[in-house]
């Protein structure tokens, strides 16, 4: 099942800066919101979003409740050499999701 | 239902569908905007916050609080030099004042961010932006956010 | 909100339970009533959140389920031939069951009779993103439901439906989208109704949906019995808003407020 999907162009030449849009799959439960009986539904969210470009980190982000369900994490990153952009989501309740994008540079 | 809808009306306050029935606090407002000024001075401390450099982008009238495009442009030569390095963005009337922050460096190339947040009321949102030589930069968006006609109620 | 319905539509009340359709070149979509912030998150397939359903939906074609351990690829190949305009011409007529079927109830079908499999819920996610793989086959293509001689009674009995007063406020479907559309509805834009983009990510339910859903969210907001999901007389509706549509583009997965 498509958890997480991330769209960025597989080529790139060298010194170029790439957009990365990512969408994760995710409720992001806030932690306000209560039943029809009143109960308090517990926060479930995706807490952190990490993306690395062959093994070095390029971008992290620390998301609260206030970020919307499905959320869109957009961004850039420069083409530095060819190889492997990961994408890594981690959550409530032992939430974790990991994409990654082939890129090849030029 | 009825309670609810004219507790919302007379103060108001949070446009997120299903909020609490019970236990409505008095002085929502008074702590939210303090939970707002005590998250500010948790990411610039006393240091001074110039307003300028950041782009905040909202749409001004919004379809849906429930998801509402946000965008952060940072001017930035994004040198190993002189980059922005963190992005926070914070509101003054949400439940919880964090929205979000981003730690960057030179490897982004730009020094951009784009999500969708939620916002629980008509509101300004703040961005601020850290540069590597420990300024801080600011930019503020004023959002109108309006509660949708026929909302559903749990009904699905 | 009661309060603000009632102020709203006083003069309403008085008036006819809905007066003429909207001429063919007046028809919008509800995507040129949203903000061009909200159309870009459609646009764009990287920032819709719909796809994530279709990916969804594209993966569940290709897996075996049911007793008979088929896929829907078994039997429809290629979803992008087979299924193309698909969509656009439903709710059709099933000969086998001797009545309306919408989409999804149609994909529940083949999942009961020739996967052997289950029943899917329905607002399942199965189920959800099924519907969204096979709608987004017809994004593009004009809205164009088979009208012929057995499908008239459905199609009157669903303009029945549109045009009659209902529920406590005693509002029927026309007298807000056909009479109204354009107006505001305390903070919403009231759109024609016309099912473009089915099923739908509504940034109100955080969530992708049905017509149904939404259908049972409108009978709901006038304070009416809601049907159940798959009464008859939803899927004779949702062939009159189709047929309303027609000529219309379909969008889906589309995004709305």
């Amino acid at each position: 099942m498509a958890r997480a999907v991330v769209t960025v162009s597989p080529q790139a030449k060298r010194g170029e800066i790439v957009e990365i849009k990512t969408l994760a799959q995710h409720t992001m439960e806030t932690g306000f919101r209560r039943t029809q009986t009143g109960e308090l539904i517990p926060r479930d969210i995706i807490r952190s979003f990490r993306s690395t470009y062959n093994g070095t980190e390029v971008y992290r982000v620390e998301l609260h409740p206030a970020i919307a369900a499905n959320p869109l994490i957009a961004f850039t990153t420069v083409a530095t050499e060819s190889g492997t952009l990961q994408f890594q989501w981690a959550g409530d309740n032992g939430y974790t999701v990991t994409e990654i994008a082939p890129i090849k540079v030029e | 239902m009825t309670t609810r809808r004219q507790f919302l009306v007379l103060t108001a306050a949070a446009a997120l569908p299903a909020t609490a029935t019970a236990q409505i606090d008095p002085n929502m407002i008074a702590n939210r905007k303090a939970a707002f000024q005590a998250a500010l001075k948790r990411v610039v401390g006393d240091a001074k916050v110039t307003h300028g450099r950041v782009k905040l982008t909202l749409p001004p009238l919004i379809d849906n609080g429930n998801s509402v495009p946000l965008s952060v442009v940072v001017e930035s030569p994004m040198t190993d030099a002189d980059h922005v390095k963190a992005i926070h963005v914070l509101t003054e009337k949400n439940p919880l004042p964090d929205v979000v922050s981003v730690e960057l460096g030179p490897r982004a190339g730009r020094a951009t961010f784009a999500t969708r947040v939620r916002l629980a009321d008509t509101q300004t949102v703040t961005a601020i932006a850290q540069t590597s030589d420990g300024a801080f930069w600011s930019d503020t968006a004023e959002v109108v956010v309006t509660l949708s006609a026929c909302l559903e109620d749990g009904l699905i | 909100m009661r309060l603000r319905f009632t102020l709203l539509f006083a003069c309403l009340l008085s008036a006819t339970a809905g007066g003429g359709e909207i001429p063919l070149s007046e028809r919008r979509s509800g995507y040129e009533l949203m903000s061009r912030e909200t159309q870009k998150i459609q646009d764009d397939d990287a920032t819709n959140p719909g796809m994530l359903w279709v990916l969804d939906g594209e993966a569940l074609w290709s897996t075996k389920a049911g007793a008979a351990n088929r896929s829907c690829a078994d039997c429809h190949g290629d979803a992008r031939q087979s299924m193309k305009g698909v969509a656009a011409r439903y709710p059709a007529f099933s000969a086998a069951r001797g009545k309306l079927l919408n989409l999804e109830q149609r994909i529940d079908a083949c999942r009961v009779e020739r996967q052997k499999a289950p029943r899917l819920a329905y607002e399942s996610k199965e189920l959800l993103a099924l519907t969204a793989y096979v709608a987004r086959q017809s994004r593009g293509m004009q809205i164009a439901p088979k009208i012929d001689a057995k499908m008239k009674s459905f199609l009157e009995a669903g303009r029945e439906t549109f045009h009659r007063r209902q529920g406590q406020l005693n509002l029927s479907c026309s007298q807000c989208h056909d009479d109204n559309w354009g107006r505001k509805l305390a903070g919403s834009v009231i759109p024609q109704a016309h099912p473009t983009g089915y099923p739908i990510y509504r940034l109100e339910w955080q969530n992708l949906g049905s017509l149904e859903r939404r259908l049972r969210n409108c009978v709901f907001g006038i304070r009416a019995q809601v049907p159940e999901f798959g009464a008859d007389e939803f899927v004779d509706l949702e062939l009159y808003l189709m047929w309303r549509a027609r000529g219309m583009k379909l969008e889906a997965p589309a995004v709305r407020p």
